[in-house]
């Protein structure tokens, strides 16, 4: 509740400072549109910008969702044997190495104007820290624990699923955090290459026609997405640590 | 009661060059609860990690070996010096990790059993970020007592106990033990002087058996020739601490 409040008062404040900077120094709103103008725009413009945000929403969670699983299976695989370790792993660090940004014309060119390149851009930068996360997690396993399975003579898998796999979780929703920052980015970043829908193609677009206060919109839309993302990734951290970590 | 093994470790260690002990020779007979003493830093704990195949780090030059001539693999249950309880599950939990690591069926009848034996029946469904110290040892315990192994290696299992609990806590440990080969590393000369089949202490110079009391195990608190045993161990053990 707390949060709420400040929120709603810094929100209010950066609004504020906003229309006096428009108002005081006399900004054309080509340049800087008024929050009113903005406001108006977002209204007028709402099925538009919905079905454009509509689109980036889907890009998002998908990304997400796919970076994710791919990350942890990744995880679980390096975990397992030193072989895959050895060999993975430089692959792990080369997919780092490239910047995402150059990829994503490639992907537009193999992959096309629709959704699949954004969403690839955005499994890709999600998916390496989602995976050194949960994987360091993994690998740091209490060694009393790995003992006391030993001992009693655990399967691997069991041994993974009730001993590994939980202690390494609260490593896992670190990097999951990590992600929910990256997913709006590499989604928006992917249709600033080369799309026909979604938020960030509709900024270009407004941008391209001078329709500033348009692009505000579709930022602030983006922007509130991005905030109800992190929120919610946040609330199932916080649930999955205190669930495994009381 | 399943038939019981005797074990024979003998050999010298080392960790990370460092010499622990040398020519150590420990013959722990079938069926018998066996207590080690020492003074700490001696090597005890690792004794058990050796006989647990948990003693990677050690350079153990020597063997341990069974009287069956089989391999010690799967026939240990061990209890370390920590409680090693895994926060996420609850004390029932907790005392069936082992069945269900080997995916064995899980027995909840004599879970609930002994953790209401061991004085934790309010606390069946609680969780160990929820308990004392002191129950946190009897779920450790418990999850020890669940194993059907014949050899149980404890390391202090009862050393957070107060001295009432502690008392009952040997006794029913000694009652569900029965017929298994124990090693049973203590601080307290009194555990050992009541408990124990054998008696070693390891010290500087060595290991040596200290002769028990003639009375039956659980030997009574009170009883004098165990107060005498209890009293002897206590002066071997003062001034050792170098
Ligand atoms: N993993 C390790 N690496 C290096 N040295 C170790 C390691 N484990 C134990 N040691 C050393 O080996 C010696 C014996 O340790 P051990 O745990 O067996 O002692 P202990 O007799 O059980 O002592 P305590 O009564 O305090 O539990 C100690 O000096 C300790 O510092
Ligand atoms: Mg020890």
């Amino acid at each position: 509740m707390m949060f709420l409040i400040r929120s709603l008062a810094a929100t209010s404040f950066i609004i504020l400072a906003w229309q006096a900077l428009v108002t005081l120094a006399d900004l054309p709103h080509f340049i800087l549109p008024s929050p009113l103008r903005v406001a108006t725009t977002l209204w007028e413009m709402k099925s538009l910008i919905a079905s454009h945000a509509m689109i980036t929403t889907i890009e998002i969670l998908l990304g997400l969702l796919i970076g994710t699983i791919l990350g942890v299976l990744t995880a679980i695989q390096l975990a397992q044997s030193k072989l895959t370790r050895y060999i993975i792993k430089p692959v792990l660090v080369l997919t780092q190495a490239l910047p995402v940004f150059a990829l994503a014309p490639l992907f537009t060119l193999w992959l096309g104007y629709g959704m699949e390149s954004k969403i690839l851009v955005a499994v890709l930068i999600i998916y390496f820290p989602v995976a050194s996360a949960f994987f360091d997690g993994l690998m740091q396993t209490p060694k009393g624990w790995l003992d006391l399975a030993k001992v009693m003579g655990a399967t691997p898998f069991q041994r993974l699923w009730r001993v590994q796999i939980p202690a390494a979780l609260p490593s896992f929703a670190s990097g999951l955090r990590l992600a929910a920052v990256y997913a709006p980015i590499g989604a928006v970043i992917g249709e600033w290459v080369g799309a026909s829908k979604g938020l960030g193609y509709l900024m270009l677009l407004a941008n391209g026609r001078a329709k500033i206060d348009l692009m505000f919109a579709a930022l602030l839309v983006l922007a509130v997405l991005t905030l109800i993302l992190h929120y919610l990734v946040g609330k199932f951290c916080d649930w999955l640590v205190n669930k495994y970590q009381p | 009661m399943t038939h019981s093994v005797g074990i024979h470790i003998k050999g010298s260690a080392s960790i990370a060059g460092k010499p622990l002990f040398d020519a150590l020779d420990m013959t722990l007979k079938a069926g018998q609860w066996s207590c080690l003493l020492g003074p700490s830093g001696i090597g005890k704990t690792t004794i058990l990690y050796l006989l647990a195949d948990l003693a990677d780090h050690v350079d153990f030059d020597g063997e341990i070996s069974l009287d069956d001539g089989k391999p010690l693999l799967e026939r240990v249950s061990y209890m370390a010096q920590t409680d090693l309880l895994m926060p996420w599950l609850s004390a029932l939990d907790n005392t069936l990790i082992g069945q269900r690591l080997r995916k064995e069926p899980t027995d909840h009848q004599k879970a609930q059993n002994l953790l209401t034996q061991l004085g934790l029946q309010d606390h069946i469904n609680s969780y160990p970020s929820a308990m004392s110290g002191g129950q946190r040892q009897r779920v450790a315990l418990a999850r020890t007592l669940m194993e059907e192994r014949e050899i149980v290696l404890l390391d202090e299992p009862f050393s957070a106990l107060d001295a009432g609990t502690r008392a009952d806590m040997q006794a029913l440990s000694a009652r569900w033990l029965k017929g298994k080969t124990v090693l049973h590393v203590t601080h307290d000369p009194a555990e050992a002087a009541r408990l124990g089949q054998q008696i070693f202490l390891l010290q500087e110079d060595g290991l040596q058996q200290i002769k028990i009391p003639e009375t039956p195990v659980v030997r009574a608190v009170d009883d004098p020739e165990t107060l005498t045993c209890q009293g002897h161990l206590l002066r071997l053990l003062c001034g050792s601490s170098a």
